[in-house]
């Protein structure tokens, strides 16, 4: 079949496919559940709001499920050393998310007003809080972690919680937390019935979309003029074994730019970023709610990509140790590993992408207030 | 290593585990008894089972959403607190819960959304063929975490490769068709379906008792009598006693199931009562049924069932050739083509992960004095007394689930459920059991399975992440105080829904015309 090096590089393809596969799919969800204390102001308004995501956000979580067992099986480096270097952060959005599937199923369950507000503000934290913490480990991605590995290969990190929140890291938290919200603005405004839910959608829409747009930018100016950055020292092995011990990595201003000079077909990605967020904030003011969701798409991919390209093939540097950094040549499983995985991705990804779209085919349509007031299977 | 860390490690693992297995075995056994309900409906053509499926589905959906939250957790966990078995064994235990995911998590995902949604957009033939697939998706998820679980039980087509100084795959079948992954699949999918079957005849066996909702409960009642007595005799025949023949530390689990301090003559003799005594490696007041032990354990008459003594004099050996490996690692850590070194790996790479139980006593195995190394082979041995009663009541209670639904077959088949009172009542009462004996199953494997993490290949106190007490504290309180919140929520939904009963979206239930519904029972 193919051999080491292709195997490494298709599977930190699919490790972006993976990435991109969850924000477009649950990423709306997460978008929608963070604004769902401010688009619905009734009851009746809220139900639509969640019941636009009731029937397929399970499905599009398992994109999150996925992307953690797909880590763990081709890359275990990187599952074993972020998340438990990020470990209370990832105990927060592991506790927010818990919150959704409980309060889509509970919230409705009894009628009182004070229990179904409860339920209303914990949605809104099983969606705000994975999107910002999200964006805030992306940018300690960016900016390199503190760990360092010992010659048995075992993690020790010098770092601490709130040593992860940084003003670049901040920065990209809110990204993504705009970039989301955008995204569930233009999901809201294709599935919910003209009115005041969806008239407020598309104006937080066109917030977000236009705080994508600025985020984005000054992200970009960080990464071009700020201390961040990362590059490889002396000679590299495709093929070698994983031994992320074998690399000497350094800091280097300006060094997530670099790709771009060498391949500068990889600016299509940021231009994707912004272009989509404007093509979606025009479709939002238009009244194009397919050009609106399109532009959402191609912004979350663009922004993904763009992290993605600029650290090629840097995973996961180490801001504290010089042969700690993980990169595509050095953190992934064996070949034998990434090689079976392989298969059993191109046979079963089409079977799930296919009945994925069969199920949004049979929820097809508007949710109405009409049926949210009438259809007792709605959440 | 901090032995503080480790052990919260550990009891964080556990309570959210087995926190998140309250859940499973009801969705994995609910989830099949709806398509038999649904069947009955596509079939049938009768109202009533359409009003039985969505009641049950509606109890199926408050269980169902708590398995996925706290499933949630289990699947970065390794990750999060188990960072150097992650990075040890990622390369095999990755795989299948990556597979998982794809081929299981998706399924059951997608179409229970259109399970619940879709009652009114899908044909009838439609729908149940939804609810199929939500059945399928969680049976399919337990097959791939209980392969990847087998694997720690039995480590099977891996080598340890001193370049990434890691565990790597070596041959997938035999990953894939582990017998220990296969015994424990029927093993566990089965203790669910006793589970569900438990529950659908309790709250039905309620409500006869109290006169309401005849017509749900009696027909509910002969659904779950037959599959529960399917269920716990399959529990209980293809229970995965068939695997611990195989390995070392599964042949350990069972001598201490039985308090087997050393090895008796064959067959061996099985040990119903006892109090083992650990500081005196012996169990008091014994009374044991004569050849049973050897016939279920080694299928013979004439083959020995293994005594711990003569276990931890194995294990004694095997720490001494593994220290050999260990020095040989370390050798090609340095020069990776120094061949004799990789000669000397390649004989005893076997035995690796037994040096490494001596890091709990130094810091570099190959200082260990024999005497250090005779005393830590007792390591091997778990723990004796919980091992020995956990078995006991878990198997008593599987034993009794069979009389249960026995009895309950008798019953419905006689048609004299709805007015055998003293039976009903029982199965109100009996509702929590298979919980206790699912919870002990676990605790046996996992506790049995000490001090390894993964049998033979590395030990649970080598492989916890590098945190702090503090911040372990701080997540045991966050997830207890979050678990707590919503069990408490759950279990008030759930009552709230029983008290409700079944008619919530449907025809009011006292017009619902007893004598006309009877003939159903015959369909």
């Amino acid at each position: 079949m193919f051999d080491y090096e292709t195997l490494r590089l298709i599977w930190w393809g699919l490790l972006g496919v993976l990435l991109i596969g969850f924000a477009l799919t649950d990423g709306f969800d997460l978008g929608v559940a963070a604004l769902l204390p401010f688009v619905g102001r009734s009851d009746a308004e809220r139900r639509m709001v969640i019941n636009a995501i009731g029937p397929t956000w399970e499905g599009n979580q398992v994109w999150f499920i996925l992307a953690g067992g797909a880590i763990f099986a081709a890359w275990p480096f990187v599952y074993a050393i972020s998340f438990s270097g990020f470990y209370l952060a990832m105990f927060l959005v592991l506790a927010a998310l818990i919150l959704r599937p409980v309060g889509f199923k509970y919230r409705s369950k009894r009628p009182d007003a004070a229990w179904r507000s409860r339920w209303d503000w914990a949605l809104f934290v099983g969606g705000f809080v994975p999107a910002l913490v999200f964006g805030v480990a992306v940018g300690n991605v960016l900016s390199g972690a503190p760990f360092r590995l010992d010659n048995d290969l075992r993690t020790f990190f010098d770092g601490s919680f709130l040593g992860l929140f940084t003003p670049f890291t901040l920065l990209c938290g809110l990204l993504s937390v705009a970039m989301l919200v955008l995204h569930g603005s233009a999901w809201l405004a294709i599935k919910v019935e003209h009115g005041a839910v969806h008239d407020r959608a598309r104006t937080f829409g066109t917030v977000a979309g236009l705080a994508s747009l600025v985020l984005f930018a000054i992200g970009w100016a960080f990464v071009a003029y700020g201390d961040i950055g990362y590059h490889i020292v002396g000679a590299i092995d495709p093929a070698g074994p994983s031994n992320p011990l074998r690399t000497t990595s350094e800091a280097a201003r300006g060094g997530w730019l670099v790709n771009y000079g060498l391949y500068p077909w990889m600016m299509i990605a940021p231009l994707l970023g912004f272009g989509g967020a404007a093509l979606s904030v025009f479709g939002i003011r238009r009244g194009s709610e397919t050009a609106a969701f399109a532009g959402s798409s191609a912004s979350a991919i663009g922004i993904i990509a763009t992290v993605g390209l600029s650290m090629f093939p840097f995973i996961l540097p180490s801001s504290i140790d010089s042969h700690s950094s993980l990169t595509v040549w050095n953190a992934s499983s064996s070949a034998r590993t990434l090689g079976i995985m392989l298969v059993v991705t191109v046979v079963f990804l089409p079977i799930v992408l296919a009945y994925t779209a069969w199920a949004y085919k049979v929820m097809f349509g508007r949710v109405t207030a009409h049926e949210v007031a009438t259809n007792p299977d709605f959440y | 290593m901090d032995l503080g860390v480790i052990d919260l490690s550990r009891l964080q693992f556990a309570l959210t585990a087995l926190y998140h297995f309250l859940f499973v075995p009801l969705t994995l056994g609910l989830s099949m008894m709806l398509v038999i309900m649904e069947a009955v409906y596509v079939m049938t053509n009768r109202p009533i089972w359409r009003v039985i499926t969505r009641f049950w589905g509606c109890i199926f959906a408050i269980n169902f959403v708590l398995g996925v939250a706290t499933g949630l957790t289990m699947e970065f966990q390794f990750g999060t607190n188990w960072s150097y078995f992650s990075h040890y064994v990622g390369d095999i235990f990755g795989a299948p819960l990556a597979i998982e995911g794809l081929m299981a998590f998706f399924l059951e995902a997608t179409f229970v959304g259109l399970m619940f949604f879709g009652w009114n957009r899908l044909s009838k033939l439609g729908h149940l063929i939804v609810t199929f697939m939500v059945a399928l998706g969680t049976n399919l998820s337990a097959l791939w975490i209980l392969v990847a679980n087998g694997w720690m039980q039995n480590p099977t087509g891996a080598v340890f490769n001193t370049d990434t100084m890691r565990m790597e795959v070596s041959d997938f079948g035999a990953v894939l068709f582990n017998p220990i992954a296969q015994a424990k699949f029927v093993h566990t999918v089965s203790a669910g379906y006793v589970c569900a079957a438990v529950v659908v005849l309790g709250i039905s066996a309620f409500w006869l008792l109290k006169g309401r909702y005849v017509a749900v409960a009696r027909r509910s009642m002969t659904v779950a009598a037959a599959f529960g007595l399917a269920g716990s005799l399959s529990v209980v025949v293809l229970g995965d006693e068939s695997g611990y023949a195989l390995t070392d530390n599964q042949k350990m689990k069972l001598a201490a199931i039985e308090a087997a301090w050393h090895t008796a003559p064959a067959p061996a003799g099985l040990t119903l009562f006892g109090i083992p005594d650990v500081a005196a490696r012996e169990t008091r007041y014994e009374v044991q049924i004569p050849w049973v032990l050897g016939l279920i354990a080694t299928r013979s008459l004439d083959k020995e069932v293994t005594g711990m003594s003569e276990l931890v004099l194995k294990a004694q050996e095997r720490i001494t050739s593994g220290v050999i490996a260990y020095d040989a690692v370390e050798h090609l850590k340095i020069d990776r083509t120094d061949l004799v070194q990789r000669a000397r790996f390649e004989a005893h790479k076997r035995d690796l992960g037994y040096a490494l139980l001596l890091k709990r006593h130094v810091a570099d195995p190959r200082t260990a004095s024999p005497q250090l190394i005779a005393a830590t082979a007792w390591d091997v041995v778990p723990n004796v007394p919980l091992m020995f009663w956990s078995f006991r009541i878990m198997a008593f209670i599987g034993f009794f689930m069979i009389a249960l639904f026995g009895t309950a077959f008798l019953l419905t088949s006689l048609r004299l459920h709805t007015q055998t009172r003293w039976f009903l009542k029982l199965a109100v009462v009996a509702i929590p059991l298979p919980w206790i004996a699912i919870e002990l199953g676990w605790m046996l494997a996992e506790i049995g399975r000490q001090p390894w993490a993964i049998e033979g290949v590395l030990p649970t106190f080598l492989a916890a992440s590098s945190l702090t007490r503090g911040v372990l504290w701080a997540t045991i309180v966050g997830f207890t105080a979050l678990y707590g919140t919503l069990a408490m929520i759950e279990v008030r939904l759930i009552l709230a829904t029983i008290r409700k009963g079944p008619f919530e979206h449907d025809e009011d239930p006292q017009h619902a015309p007893e004598h006309a519904a009877a003939p159903a029972l015959t369909a």
